[in-house]
């Protein structure tokens, strides 16, 4: 008799699950990605100054990600909920924390390839030139803060996947608890870009709290996927 | 169908042939008692319909017997597994289909198949297999299952329970939506299961087909079990 797998094969499983659907309907690529592309454009023609555009690109590039996180995590729990897969999986037993880490690993791999077309609009768009030891620190500070975002806007859309009204609950549950992603990873792409009158060294502490709360959000996320999930 | 026999508790619950054995069983939703003292015993390999109107019960009893329900009161061993102690056990060994088919629109019927197959660790014998005995054709294998059709959608679903050798199926309403030909087909495949030694267990208001096809009928009323008829 076959066995189940084991939560690291689930977890590999479901992610590549999630990311095949997604390069399928290339919701990120022809939706998600123009979106935030756009809100970058139209944010350079209302602030019509360099120098201010030059010290707001980092809180716009993580903002604009964060509003594209509500977007993705949505997403990728309509597409269990369409034909009752969430609750099939339920039946079939397949590790819950399994489940979480596919899910939250999908979406941090649609995030970073996001962040990372959002940092080069913004050097591009706003005339930044980052640098040397600041690329080290970008691109450290990008994974830590789109892990952490995956797995904060995996827990609360699983939870809100079940409930009436879930598209305007998401927000409302994931803005405020990302709060400090949001900053830590402003603050860290401030000094790798040199915008904030800070130097890069001084973005490595940011990057320590962006860990903690990736660690701590995907912990949490491990011990709570199943209750979340259940009704 | 033959003789009527009247609903008797079986107190032999602990016998290796039984698949289902409900006593006494109430599931409450709410105020309302969905299922007000069921006592029902299913063979195994045997293939059972379960009738009544809306509100009978009829969903309640599948989910129950899935391990999603627990009961209130009265004893609910499936597989001789205690539901209301710990289903966990039970549910890679339970297939259910409700009204939706737990499919993923931007794979393939083959893709659905297999990723069905690998929650349980199943290997690609056993997808070619269900595959073949759900007659999923060469020419609809690979083909994305939102162009697929509500009876073709049917018989992936049921190719992901053949292929996770499951050894009870659950199917609630599983006709709906199909033409006539389709319902022909599914009565087919859902024979051909139980005569393979799975137990299958199906809801339907299609009275004379449940009437025709099934081993062992069972009438609910009100959430209670009304009346049986065996072969």
């Amino acid at each position: 008799m076959s066995t189940p797998p084991g939560v690291v094969a689930t977890a590999r499983m479901i992610a590549a699950r999630d990311l095949r659907i997604e390069w399928r309907a290339r919701v990120v690529m022809n939706q998600v990605i123009p979106f935030a592309a756009v809100t970058m454009v139209l944010f350079a023609f209302a602030v019509d100054d360099t120098g201010a555009l030059g010290r707001l690109a980092p809180g716009l590039v993580w903002l604009t990600v964060m509003f594209s996180l509500l977007l993705c995590a949505q997403r990728a729990f309509a597409i269990e909920s369409a034909d009752g897969a969430l609750e099939a999986l339920r039946v079939a037993g397949v590790d819950p924390v399994g489940i979480f880490l596919g899910k939250a690993a999908a979406l941090a791999v649609q995030l970073l390839a996001l962040a990372v077309v959002m940092v080069l609009a913004a050097l591009i768009l706003y005339d930044l030139d980052p640098p040397a030891g600041g690329v080290v620190l970008l691109v450290t500070s990008a994974i830590c803060a789109t892990c952490a975002l995956a797995a904060t806007g995996t827990i609360y859309a699983g939870l809100a996947a079940g409930v009436s009204g879930r598209e305007t609950l998401l927000p409302l549950l994931v803005v405020p608890v990302v709060s400090p992603v949001l900053i830590g990873a402003t603050r860290a792409v401030e000094a790798a870009l040199g915008t904030g009158g800070t130097a890069v060294a001084d973005g490595w502490p940011w990057v320590g709290l962006l860990a903690v709360v990736a660690v701590a959000s995907a912990v949490v996320g491990a011990l709570t996927f199943g209750s979340a999930i259940r009704d | 169908m033959s003789a009527d026999r009247p609903t008797t508790p079986d107190r032999d619950h602990g016998s290796t042939d039984a698949a289902v054995v409900l006593e006494a069983a109430v599931v409450v939703m709410g105020a309302f008692p969905a299922l007000a003292g069921v006592d029902l015993r299913v063979r195994r390999g045997t293939l059972v319909g379960l009738r009544g109107p809306n509100g009978a019960g009829k969903t309640t009893v599948l989910r129950l017997c899935a391990g999603l329900l627990r009961p209130d009161r009265g004893t609910a061993r499936v597989l001789n597994v205690d539901v209301a102690d710990d289903p966990a056990p039970l549910r890679w060994r339970v297939g259910y289909l409700g009204h939706s088919n737990g499919l993923y629109d931007d794979l393939t019927a083959l893709e659905n198949v297999t990723f069905w197959a690998s929650t349980v660790g199943a290997d690609r014998g056993d997808v070619d297999a269900a595959m073949a005995a759900m007659e999923i054709s060469d020419r609809l294998r690979d083909v994305r299952v939102r162009h697929l059709s509500a009876g073709q959608r049917r018989r992936v679903a049921l190719a992901g329970l053949v292929a996770r050798r499951c050894e009870l199926w659950l199917l609630d309403e599983p006709h709906t939506g199909l033409d006539v030909d389709a319902r022909d087909q599914l009565d087919r495949l859902l024979r051909a299961g139980a005569d393979a030694g799975a137990t299958v267990m199906l809801s339907s208001h299609d009275l004379d087909r449940v009437d025709a096809m099934v081993d062992h009928g069972v009438d609910l009323v009100a959430g209670r079990v009304s009346r049986e008829v065996r072969r």
